[in-house]
């Protein structure tokens, strides 16, 4: 199987710190990470990989320093790595991040499986999958917790708001996976060394052979038209005393809210 | 032609999702601002069934898309058929609940036709100057709030979250239904539903629909000591929610985890006993009506969010609690 994982590289949000001011991201000195859900979505394809055989590949846009975040990936496991990086590349919104990941992928060649996360913590969007997958013209499906082969299929098992659905889908298929489906498994010592030397495959705008005006900014229909801090509570109440003035205290509250 | 705003009237089994409603209700004050007419699209097997309902929060038209391949949801078929219908119609601004179901469905679409769609909003104006909806909504885990415009494509879509809209009926619901033809033929059958497993437990009342959560952390400090949320859930229709430290410590399982990691929730009262308040935790759950905190350590972070802050043991005060409502109840 030829699988292809898509990663992103996010800053740690334990570490990020807002700045109070100008509500921009003091993102100096916060470390990196692979985005939590993609981790999942490495582990389905690399479980996936050591029962059929075959390679996965992991994919990333972003900034040249989000080349860690890929050989972190060949670190646990992951046999290749590509990094779409380019000026021109920047400031895209969802719509021309999925369009470039797809050329890349389209460049790969054919794959049978193409995993995501879930969704990327730091703008929460859960665009990218579906977007993918509708220019890679591959049906998708969301939120998946297992895969497996069924002869020409994968059988998924996919969690909805009130419990699960399987679903049939032919391949190729592409899927984002929740945080439930596994846990990444550790670095390998020898992968580790391995992916110190790798070389990683670096594409830009000139290797896609994108249209200018479909990706980066200008390729973006969203527009961030401003950022603001979210509305101070000004009706906040803290409540002391004994367990029972406490509990009397706080029905009296939520009624005087209408809450309740 | 008139200008139109689209609500996805998304159905399950049969079932009006409640955003749907939300929706419709916010739809008719983006209505009124904007001049455009305000429309809902069902697929289903029969839409007929869903109009008065659609009318009744203020739907003027109603797109029925009516196959039986639209029985349950599948996202080949739902996203070619209403990216077809949107190419026919051109409405200005299509809307979603942000369901598991909208936000594979829109993102879709929006890939289809090059148009804008932004994610999980909490607020949505229009902007009369210019036309543009002002999709508001939280970014990195709440810390800060994000407008989003699409000034140049058409539709400008957006998925909404449930709950922070309110349902609100209109006096003389009129409407007109719009049957659509729809033809499925050149569409391969590339996925199909094969199972639905429903969570019987009936304490899973899902938790992205919830009016109210109770939510219990690592001070609940054994995994028994759930009862006490589930408890206090009972009391109130609450459905119940975790921190990750207590999903990830095997107290309960990993549906029930509320957060970055976990879900996204927006319910009126949001209950959380025994939770510190890290930033993740608050990701999850900030954008709450009223927050509730049960803590015993007065500088836990997840007072900086309450609106309603008990500082105490929460074994003593959570008791007290279900007795004095159960008590009010009679
Ligand atoms: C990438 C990443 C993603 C994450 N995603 C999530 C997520 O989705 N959701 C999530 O919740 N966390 C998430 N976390 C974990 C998060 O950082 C916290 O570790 C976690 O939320 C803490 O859970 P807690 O509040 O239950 O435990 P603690 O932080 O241990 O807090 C327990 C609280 O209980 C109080 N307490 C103790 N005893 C009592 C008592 N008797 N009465 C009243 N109060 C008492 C204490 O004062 C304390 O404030 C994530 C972390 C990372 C790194
Ligand atoms: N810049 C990127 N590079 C590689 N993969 C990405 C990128 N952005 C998003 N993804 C993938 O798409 C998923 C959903 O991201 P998002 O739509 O931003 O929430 C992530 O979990 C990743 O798998």
């Amino acid at each position: 199987m030829k699988i292809a994982v898509c990663i992103k590289q996010v800053p740690d949000s334990d570490k990020v710190t807002i700045d109070r001011e100008t509500n921009r991201l003091n993102r100096t000195g916060v470390p990196s990470i692979i985005n939590p859900f993609d981790e999942n979505a490495l582990e389905m394809a690399l479980q996936l990989r050591d029962l059929y055989g075959g390679t996965v590949t992991v994919i990333s846009m972003g900034p040249p320093q989000a080349e860690e975040a890929l050989r972190t990936a060949l670190a646990h496991g992951a046999d290749e790595a590509v990094l779409l990086s380019d000026r021109k590349f920047g400031g895209a919104d969802t719509w021309a991040t999925s369009y470039t990941i797809s050329l890349a992928i389209r460049k790969l060649g054919d794959f049978d499986a193409v995993f995501f996360g879930k969704q990327a913590i730091d703008g929460d969007t859960a665009q990218v999958g579906p977007g993918v997958a509708n220019f890679l013209d591959m049906p998708v499906v969301t939120y998946a917790k297992s895969v497996v082969v069924e002869g020409d299929h994968f059988k998924v098992e996919k969690v909805t708001e009130d419990g699960f659905e399987i679903w049939e889908v032919a391949k190729p298929a592409a899927f984002t996976v929740v945080k439930e489906a596994n846990e990444l498994r550790m670095q390998s010592l020898r992968r580790k060394m391995a992916a110190k030397k790798a070389v990683i495959t670096v594409w830009g705008f000139d290797d896609l052979g994108a249209d200018v005006g479909l990706v980066g900014l200008s390729g973006s229909p969203t527009k961030v038209s401003k950022v603001f801090a979210p509305p101070v509570k000004t009706n906040k109440a803290t409540i002391t005393g004994t367990p029972a003035e406490m509990a009397s205290e706080l029905i009296k509250k939520l009624k005087e809210r209408n809450v309740l | 032609m008139s200008k139109e705003i689209w609500v996805f009237a998304e159905q399950r089994d049969g079932v009006l999702a409640g955003v749907v409603k939300e929706l419709l209700s916010k739809g008719r004050e983006l209505s009124e601002k904007s001049g455009f007419e305000l429309c809902a699209v069902v697929l289903s097997e029969d839409g007929g069934v869903f109009c008065d309902e659609l009318y009744k929060f203020g739907a003027k038209k109603v797109y029925t898309l009516d196959n039986a391949k639209f029985s349950y949801y599948q996202n080949d078929y739902y996203s070619r058929s209403i990216a077809d219908l949107i190419k026919k119609y051109v409405p200005e601004i299509v809307l979603y609940g942000a369901t598991s179901i909208g936000r594979s469905l829109a993102p879709t679409i929006a890939a289809m036709l090059h148009v804008g769609l932004t994610a999980d909003c909490t607020q949505l104006d229009f902007d009369v100057e210019n036309g543009n909806l002002l999709q508001t909504r939280p970014a990195f885990g709440g810390n800060i709030m994000a407008t989003i415009v699409s000034p140049n494509h058409r539709p400008q879509m957006a998925t909404v979250r449930s709950n922070v809209f309110k349902k609100e009926p209109v006096d003389n619901p009129s409407g007109e239904r719009i049957v659509c033809e729809t033809n499925l033929d050149g569409i391969p059958e590339r996925m199909r539903r094969v199972e639905v497993i429903k969570e019987s437990d009936a304490n899973t009342i899902d938790l992205n629909a919830a009016q109210y959560i109770v939510s219990g952390g690592r001070g609940l400090g054994a995994p028994e000591n759930f009862k006490l949320v589930y408890d206090l859930a009972a009391e109130l229709g609450a459905a119940v929610g975790a921190s990750r430290a207590t999903v990830d410590a095997g107290w309960i399982s990993h549906h029930h985890q509320v957060g970055q990691t976990g879900k996204t929730v927006c319910p009126v009262v949001y209950i959380a006993c025994g939770i510190s308040g890290a930033i993740q935790h608050l990701a999850g759950m900030q954008s709450s009506d009223v927050i509730v905190a049960i803590n015993k350590d007065p500088s836990a972070p997840i007072f900086d969010v309450a609106d309603i802050g008990l500082i105490g043991d929460l074994h003593e005060v959570v008791p007290e609690l279900i007795r004095q409502l159960a008590a009010a109840k009679g």
